[in-house]
């Protein structure tokens, strides 16, 4: 049932005391957490910064403006509604247009106008932000995933977390949605997470709700067939968005766009640890690496951090196939 | 390395720790020692602090007030007394009815006069003999003289003595409520009950007198005495409870709290010359002492600096204390269950307050309480989020449901003859609604389990910080011991700085320990 203490020590498992402790209230001034907190800021900033970033439909600041919804998505075929200071992926709903009054979710689930304006309404008195306090909606663009993940997802749109930590990537997963988390890349709802070889970005080991899976549960597909194309281009992304944040414990949620190719979705200040498990090691040892570098180490391009990265943190896969190659 | 392992990297940090851990631990031995208050629990003698505040209005003229006093009596001794009255001349008149005396040659307007008394539990005291009043002639218009003499005449027939006949006369009135005389009796003196058992054991030749009780509960504030009824056997006396005070004024009072005579002879409890809409009521509250301390406490000075402490506050603000001084306790738990457990809970110090109410209610009438207030009210929020409402309308209609079910639970019980059930209105119903509202979002977004995680996690957090917060031991502690605080704070402080896993973690993590 439990394990000891000094087992996951030798191991090197970052705890959530330790996390918060030693990486997060050290690495990350409680001044910028406003950037991350709200994906508006997140978004105009990597706009800003030359990061690609979701196209921005529009936004919904009042109750009053609710009512030009309507308006607003009259020529979109699909979009993304998400509450600025949401978390967790809360009141994040995915539409495609039906008709006039209608949208259709992934799941072919009709949506109503009037539904949508409940939705949007709810987002601004605050029901998914943290404390409660009012929100702003955001309407994005709809990503369309590239295809070589097809298969791979169950509804949702697949992203990549990578863990930067003062500009280094450390490590990486990829979580694919399942029927099980409703279309969503909750791990603790029932998706899968894979690790990603910093290295290579090929998969390590993946994990549903703490058990280790060799394929894709609704799809099938097997896991250890997955390529993350543009790897390199995608940990850069992920390593500037320190420079940009200022935080130096960030976890970055990446897609991988058919057209734009790697784009930013959201930062995140405290990032979960279950990371560790689906990468099957702890964050422990990486970070010490980490936590060694000089400020000129720190301050170096990210093209060079990446490629340190990629140097030191390669590891060997656990899926089956990989290891009868 | 291993789970107890802290960054020691912070020496200021930890002389902070130091320096609060040898406060704390000073000032509780300074008090053990010099004062004489005992560290272990129930090697003491209990006092009691009782406080009255007489309030009235004056009407600019000459006041003159008077206040019965407690005397000695079977199972108490009057310690030491004190009154705070600014400008008044204040006199304590002993003898057979001792009374305070407030006097002033002119006041207006609103006054508050303190009376506190410090009452040792002593089981070796017994009250003086007093010898009975003198028994006047009553009379009553009919038709309530033949009610009376009725109801009497059955009561002397099935008694033996003065105290027999005493029990059958109240029980009639207790039982026979729908009978005739009884009700005629009860509908025309409905306000002076009391009075009149008195005038009807009168008539029989039995010595009475209405005289005031106070129950004594630790922490109570704002109490009414209560009336019970003294009944003479020659130069002995009995006191007996009325019929109907018990389900009014003491339903919420513990079967076992003991009973402190106030006026003792029948006199007015209050008397006040030279102002009007005067009131009185009680404060109490109890605490452990060594008998030595109580002498020291009466021969030292008060302006001890060291002696500083909750003790010289009125006795209402002290009752008050001993609640606040427990919430670090509860907190303290708290720390502990979240960052070295790892116990999830909805809302941070939520199970503080639920436990708090705990201690009110008793535990097993709280959880009962709470639970059904939980499930009732996210039943109804089930159909509030339908309505597409704006969220602080729907908060505030989830209040008004929760405020609506507790007074419905009460009624309920009361009406079913369960005067616990009227403990659960000790519930923070603002806290209830918003717990209400979080599970039900938690339930639509995260499903039924991690409710039942949350709501199971907050729910055993408040039993142990109930536990550790009723126990004797703990209370004993941390209202005679401030320095018990500043260690307190040293630990929460410690606990802060823990970097090792947290036991849930432990098992979390599993998949790493082969």
């Amino acid at each position: 049932m439990f394990t000891l203490p000094w087992r996951l020590e030798r191991r090197g498992i970052l705890g959530m005391n330790r996390r918060n402790i030693s990486y997060i209230s050290r690495y990350n001034p409680r001044r910028l957490y406003p950037l991350v907190d709200n994906k508006l800021k997140t978004k105009l900033l990597a706009q800003k910064a030359g990061i690609t970033t979701p196209a921005l439909i529009g936004t919904i600041q009042s109750q009053h403006d609710v009512s030009l919804l309507a308006e607003l998505l009259r020529d979109v075929p699909g979009f993304a509604i998400k509450p600025a200071k949401g978390s967790g992926g809360k009141g994040i709903l995915v539409l495609s247009r039906y008709d006039d009054t209608q949208y259709v979710k992934n799941s072919g689930t009709l949506v109503t106008l009037t539904e949508l304006q409940r939705h949007v309404s709810n987002i601004l008195s605050g029901l998914y932000s943290l404390g409660g306090s009012p929100d702003i909606a955001i309407i994005e663009e709809l990503i369309e995933f590239d295809p070589q993940l097809g298969g791979y997802s169950f509804e949702g749109v697949p992203d990549i977390r990578v863990i930067v930590c003062r500009g280094y990537p450390v490590m990486a997963m990829m979580r694919l949605s399942t029927r099980s988390s409703d279309g969503k890349a909750n791990l603790h709802q029932g998706a899968v997470g894979v690790g990603l070889d910093i290295a290579t970005g090929r998969p390590l080991k993946a994990v549903q709700n703490g058990l280790s899976v060799e394929r894709h549960p609704d799809t099938g597909r097997e896991l250890s067939e997955l390529v993350i194309p543009r790897w390199g281009q995608l940990l850069e992304l992920a390593a500037r968005c320190y420079e940009e944040s200022g935080l130096g414990y960030l976890g970055t949620d990446m897609v991988l766009d058919r057209r734009y190719g790697p784009m930013l979705l959201e930062l995140n200040a405290r990032p979960g640890l279950t990371i560790q498990v689906a990468n099957g090691c702890g964050l422990l040892p990486r970070l010490e690496i980490i936590d060694a570098l000089s400020d000129a180490d720190v301050a170096r391009p990210a093209a060079e951090r990446v490629e340190l990265s990629r140097q030191w943190f390669c590891a060997e896969s656990e899926l089956r196939t990989e290891t009868t190659l | 390395m291993n789970i107890g392992s802290f960054s020691f990297t912070r020496a200021p940090f930890f002389l902070l720790v130091g320096f609060l851990l040898v406060i704390g631990i000073v000032l509780t031995l300074h008090r053990h020692w010099m004062y004489e208050v005992p560290l272990v629990y129930g090697e003491t003698q209990t006092i009691w602090s009782v406080e009255a505040k007489v309030e009235f209005n004056a009407h600019g003229g000459p006041v003159k007030v008077s206040m019965a006093r407690p005397s000695a009596q079977d199972g108490f001794t009057v310690l030491k007394e004190a009154g705070a009255s600014p400008g008044y001349g204040l006199n304590f008149m002993d003898g057979n009815e001792p009374r305070a005396e407030w006097t002033v040659r002119g006041a207006k307007g609103k006054q508050e006069l303190f009376y506190r008394a410090e009452i040792l539990v002593s089981q070796m005291q017994s009250g003086a003999d007093l010898p009975p009043p003198a028994i006047d002639p009553v009379s009553w218009p009919e038709p309530y003289a033949s009610a009376v003499n009725e109801v009497l005449a059955g009561a002397y027939a099935t008694s033996a003595d003065n105290y027999s006949l005493t029990r059958e006369l109240l029980k009639r009135f207790q039982e026979d409520e729908t009978a005739q005389h009884i009700e005629l009796l009860r509908t025309h003196y409905a306000d002076q009950l009391p009075e009149l058992w008195v005038e009807m054991l009168h008539k029989a030749r039995v010595p009475a007198s209405v005289v005031y009780g106070l129950n004594l509960q630790d922490g109570r504030r704002r109490q009414n005495l209560m009336p019970l009824l003294r009944v003479w056997n020659g130069n002995d006396s009995q006191i007996f409870e009325l019929p109907g005070e018990k389900s009014n004024a003491s339903v919420l009072l513990a079967a076992d709290t003991p009973l402190l005579l106030w006026e003792q002879r029948g006199a007015p409890v209050l008397d006040v010359t030279g102002g009007t809409d005067s009131s009185i009521r009680f404060s109490m509250l109890k605490r452990e002492e060594s008998t030595y301390a109580n002498i020291a406490e009466n021969l030292s000075s008060q302006h001890d600096f060291l002696n500083f402490s909750i003790h010289s506050l009125p006795v209402e603000e002290q009752a008050m204390f001993k609640t606040i001084l427990l919430i670090p306790i509860g907190a303290l738990i708290v720390c502990i269950l979240r960052i070295i457990i790892g116990i999830r809970t909805s809302g941070t110090f939520m199970p503080v307050l639920i436990a708090l109410a705990f201690i009110q209610t008793s535990l097993v009438t709280g959880l009962v309480g709470f639970l059904l207030v939980v499930a009732t009210g996210l039943f109804i929020r089930g159909y509030l989020s339908r309505l597409n409402l704006l969220l602080v309308a729907r908060i505030t209609a989830v209040i008004i449901t929760v405020i609506a079910i507790i007074s419905i639970f009460s009624v309920l019980s009361y009406k079913l003859g369960l005067t616990e059930g009227l403990k659960i209105t000790f519930f923070p119903m603002i806290i209830l609604s918003w717990t209400i509202e979080r599970m039900s979002i938690l339930w639509e977004e995260e499903g039924g389990r991690e409710v039942m995680v949350q709501g199971g996690g907050s729910l055993l957090t408040a039993v142990l910080a109930y536990w550790a917060m009723s126990d004797p031991w703990v209370r004993h502690l941390t209202f005679n011991f401030i320095g018990i605080q500043f260690i307190v704070l040293a630990l929460v402080l410690l606990i802060g700085s823990y970097t090792g896993y947290r036991l849930l973690e432990l098992k979390r993590f599993k998949a790493f320990g082969s």
